[in-house]
């Protein structure tokens, strides 16, 4: 009989500081052994049953609990944070706020430091589960030195060091370039192969979260569990789009051309999965596929030329050239680390090159101050809270317009319109420490449009956005580009969104740009995707797997999008 | 790297396999003697004690060069002072007063001149027993040595991950700064002042915030990997005391007792050449 690891029975919980509970009525049973996906959008209610069960609640949090809670056979109310410890290892989301070592070794023997183990059992599990993640030649470095990677191992080793049956993960994938996310998803597929322990992942993110050996996807919408399924029964359901969740861009496209999804076999795995008439679809319509025309160049309005910066001696850029022209809808892409943020950062001015010119619509812009580079160049940095100084929202967005002396009733039309644009209009009034972590995300798009500048950098926008949210924005942000003709540079690590979204890539690598394309021919190299830590779509390995063109199947797929947008 | 906040170079000599806490307690118990005792016999013995410390354990001109020249300019500075604010401190102490120049109210006595030899001797000689200290000790150590001489393990640890997070904080308030300027403030030198000054005062709002949420992940993360959960708690990069360890300890206590002597024999801190 297999042993139940974790229980909810009728479990509702309400945090102090809200009305509304955030949970209501759970019910659910992990089995051991089993590999657990939570899935939901923001606000769903996800990290709250995560934090139910390390036990963060009710330790740090206070609110209302009924219901009943067991852990490992135990009843959660007997136990302390602790204890469930022991039971439940918990890698939280950015593990970067994580590290309370000032060395790799000993953020792992943290936990063991805290259990009073003797020094020799600490080193001997130490050399064990570094070599096991392949962390031991780093095991004297400071954390921070780390790629988000090796970050990650990190914490799991940690984790893994103190035998807990279970292992919590919430958003593993949220700091991770695509290889090293799709990486760590190998990993965890291993390291459950061979440990059999209890894993649950929470992630909004399922295509890249989805392998083989998940037993059970909880999906959960509004504080409540909409269903428990397999993989395969979860995709067929053809319910995810309407929860938030994006659907493997496979099965999206499968169903854009026509195909049955209840007809298919194998339907969880983009390798393997087929059906009755499936490669005579996708034959038909990359034949069909009509190349679209995006091109709109005209003049430049952004013109970089030999430029140079490094910091201290790491040499980030050497001799770099760019011509941006006015209404290009650009990605940025490229390894952690290569340099794609520095390279906003010297447009925007924050950073000074050592060599090189920068020009905007024919001005020198290294002679200008942040200030007056923001009137024409708005920048959004990846992390909100860093941008945000009011406490409240219209504040917040009306800053930048005060600070330049606009007449009061034109501050209050313009704060209007971009807040409603943003869709954070019935806010206004809300303190911004009520927001979601998306909802901060647009009001830095409301602060920067209020300005209205003409061209617009965007540090990951869609981070930490669900399905609903990312999409949301990007329509708004392409109408932007498409109404206004907007220039648009968005650095992402989603390849999806570099495919949909824009007209034109920029690869960073090897101190300069490796590649100017469009992104189709950007996907279509698999040697160019290695090397800048970019992983192919599942998109492209379908369209090899049936041996169509894959610039003709996405383009296809494309305009039909685009078609159906219109209409 | 922020290992370097404490300048520790990673060198290898027997001064540097010594445990931090030997080294914690000689630094400690060598420079309260050397604070109380105004005996420049006593002060010179341990001044030559700690400069073969330092020879030996090969600290570079270069690590230390800035730390000495602040450290020097304060004393010379610190000494004048006491000097311009009450030159006939020595006399009052001692009481005798051998004059050398006569300079109405700047008049230079021997005896003045005699304590602030003692004074200098005394800034002098904690310089290479803190700089030993903080350059051959690892970070890793440093709590886990507090740890051991009776300090509280969540303060100690408190304490060395405050100054682990200060590079962070550092560079928050650097990202920060530039966000405020994009948003309209002008703090580059084509502002004015007011506003220059207001700029500023908005980065501390989302410091603050963002300083607090990255405390509440820390403790949660620290919480969630039991630490508080005993009353002990064994350290990863503590190291067994060998035999130069237990020395290095007995050498400080040696150096108390000797300085003990020289107050017993002195009948007091004061050592007195002239009576």
């Amino acid at each position: 009989m297999t042993k139940t690891m974790i229980e909810f029975k009728n479990v509702t919980f309400r945090y102090n500081a809200q009305a509304e509970p955030t949970l209501k009525n759970i019910n659910l049973q992990i089995n051991e052994g089993e590999k657990v996906l939570v899935v939901g959008p923001s606000g769903s209610g996800k990290s709250t049953l995560g934090n139910l069960i390390n036990g963060v609640i009710p330790e740090n949090f206070r609110g209302d609990l009924s219901g009943e809670i067991y852990i490992d056979g135990e009843n959660a109310k007997d136990m302390s944070i602790f204890d469930t410890s022991l039971k439940v290892g918990t890698l939280l989301q950015n593990s970067n706020d994580q590290f309370v070592g000032l060395t790799v070794a000993e953020d792992i023997a943290f936990g063991m430091e805290n259990d009073c183990f003797d020094n020799q059992t600490m080193q001997t599990k130490v050399n064990q589960w570094s070599k096991k993640l392949s962390i031991n030649n780093l095991l004297k470095q400071a954390p921070n030195s780390l790629s988000g990677g090796q970050k990650q191992r990190t914490g799991l080793a940690g984790l893994l060091v103190d035998d807990a049956p279970i292992l919590l993960l919430d958003e593993p994938l949220a700091a991770l370039d695509p290889m090293a996310g799709s990486e760590s998803i190998q990993l965890l597929q291993e390291l459950h192969n061979e440990l059999k322990n209890t894993i649950i992942i929470i992630e909004h993110r399922l295509e890249e979260s989805l392998t083989k050996d998940v037993d059970k996807i909880i999906l959960m919408n509004d504080g409540e569990i909409v269903g428990i399924y397999n993989p395969a029964e979860l995709l067929k359901q053809n319910i995810l789009n309407q929860y938030g969740i994006r659907e493997p861009l496979y099965i999206e496209a499968l169903k854009s051309i026509g195909i049955d999804l209840n007809k298919l076999h194998d339907i969880d795995s983009v390798e393997a999965v087929d059906g009755p008439g499936v490669a005579d679809r996708i034959e038909q319509v990359s034949a069909k596929a009509k190349s679209i025309s995006k091109y709109n160049a005209s003049a430049d309005i952004l013109s970089i030329k030999k430029l140079n910066f490094a910091y201290d001696k790491k040499v980030i850029f050497n001799n770099l050239n760019v011509d941006i022209q006015k209404g290009d809808m650009i990605s940025l892409v490229g390894k952690n680390g290569v340099g794609k943020t520095t390279l906003s950062k010297l447009i925007v001015g924050f950073l000074q090159p050592d060599a090189g010119e920068i020009t905007f619509n024919g001005d020198n812009l290294l002679n200008k101050s942040i200030k007056e580079r923001a009137d024409d160049i708005g920048y959004i940095m990846q992390d909100p809270d860093k941008m945000i100084s009011k406490v409240m929202i219209y504040d917040e967005v009306a800053l930048g317009l005060k600070l330049r002396h606009y007449p009061k009733e034109q501050i209050k039309e313009k704060v209007d319109h971009a807040l409603k644009v943003c869709n954070l209009y019935p806010f206004r009034h809300w303190p911004i420490s009520a927001l979601s972590y998306g909802q901060k995300k647009r009001l830095t798009i409301a602060s920067m449009l209020v300005l209205s500048p003409k061209l617009l950098i965007l540090d990951e926008p869609t981070a930490g956005q669900d399905y609903y949210h990312y999409t949301e924005i990007m329509n708004f942000l392409s109408q932007l580009n498409q109404e206004q003709g907007l220039t648009m540079i968005f650095i992402t690590h989603d390849m999806h969104l570099m495919a949909e979204y824009s007209t034109r890539t920029l690869v960073i690598g090897d101190q300069t740009i490796l590649r100017d394309n469009t992104p189709e021919k950007v996907l279509d190299d698999e040697a160019l995707l290695a090397k800048a830590n970019l992983k192919r779509t599942s998109l492209s390995i379908l369209a090899k797997r049936f041996n169509v063109n894959y610039n003709d199947f996405s383009n296809y797929l494309i305009s039909k999008e685009r078609d159906n947008q219109h209409e | 790297m922020n290992s370097n906040l404490f300048g520790y170079d990673h060198n290898d000599t027997w001064v540097h396999r010594l445990t931090g806490t030997s080294k914690l307690i000689f630094f400690i118990l060598v420079s309260i003697i050397a604070m109380i005792s105004y005996d420049y016999r006593f002060i010179f013995l341990v001044l030559l004690l700690s400069i073969f410390a330092f020879k030996q354990s090969q600290i570079k001109w270069s690590q230390i060069k800035f730390v000495v020249k602040l450290i020097v300019v304060f004393a010379v500075l610190n000494l004048v002072m006491v000097f311009v604010f009450s030159p006939n401190h020595g006399a009052a102490l001692y009481g005798t007063r051998h004059v050398l120049i006569n300079l109405g109210y700047f008049t230079i006595t021997k005896e003045q001149l005699f304590y602030e030899l003692n004074l200098g001797l005394k800034y002098l000689v904690t310089v290479p027993i803190s700089l030993i200290f903080l350059i051959t000790t690892n970070p890793s150590e440093f709590s886990s040595s507090l740890n051991k001489i009776g300090v509280s393990y969540r303060l100690s640890y408190s304490l060395s991950l405050s100054l682990r997070y200060i590079p962070d904080v550092q560079n928050d308030f650097k990202e920060i700064s530039l966000a405020q300027q994009a948003r309209g403030y002008e703090i580059s030198k084509k502002g004015k002042l007011f506003s220059r000054l207001k700029g500023t005062t908005q980065i501390l709002i989302p410091l603050i915030l963002s300083s607090l949420d990255k405390i509440q992940t820390i403790s949660q993360a620290m919480e969630l990997r039991r630490f508080g959960k005993n009353k002990h708690r064994t350290w990863y990069m503590n190291r067994k005391f060998t035999k130069k360890d237990y020395g290095t300890i007995l050498l400080s206590l040696f150096i108390v007792v000797i300085g003990i002597l020289f107050m017993k024999m002195d009948g007091g801190r004061f050592y007195n050449p002239f009576v």
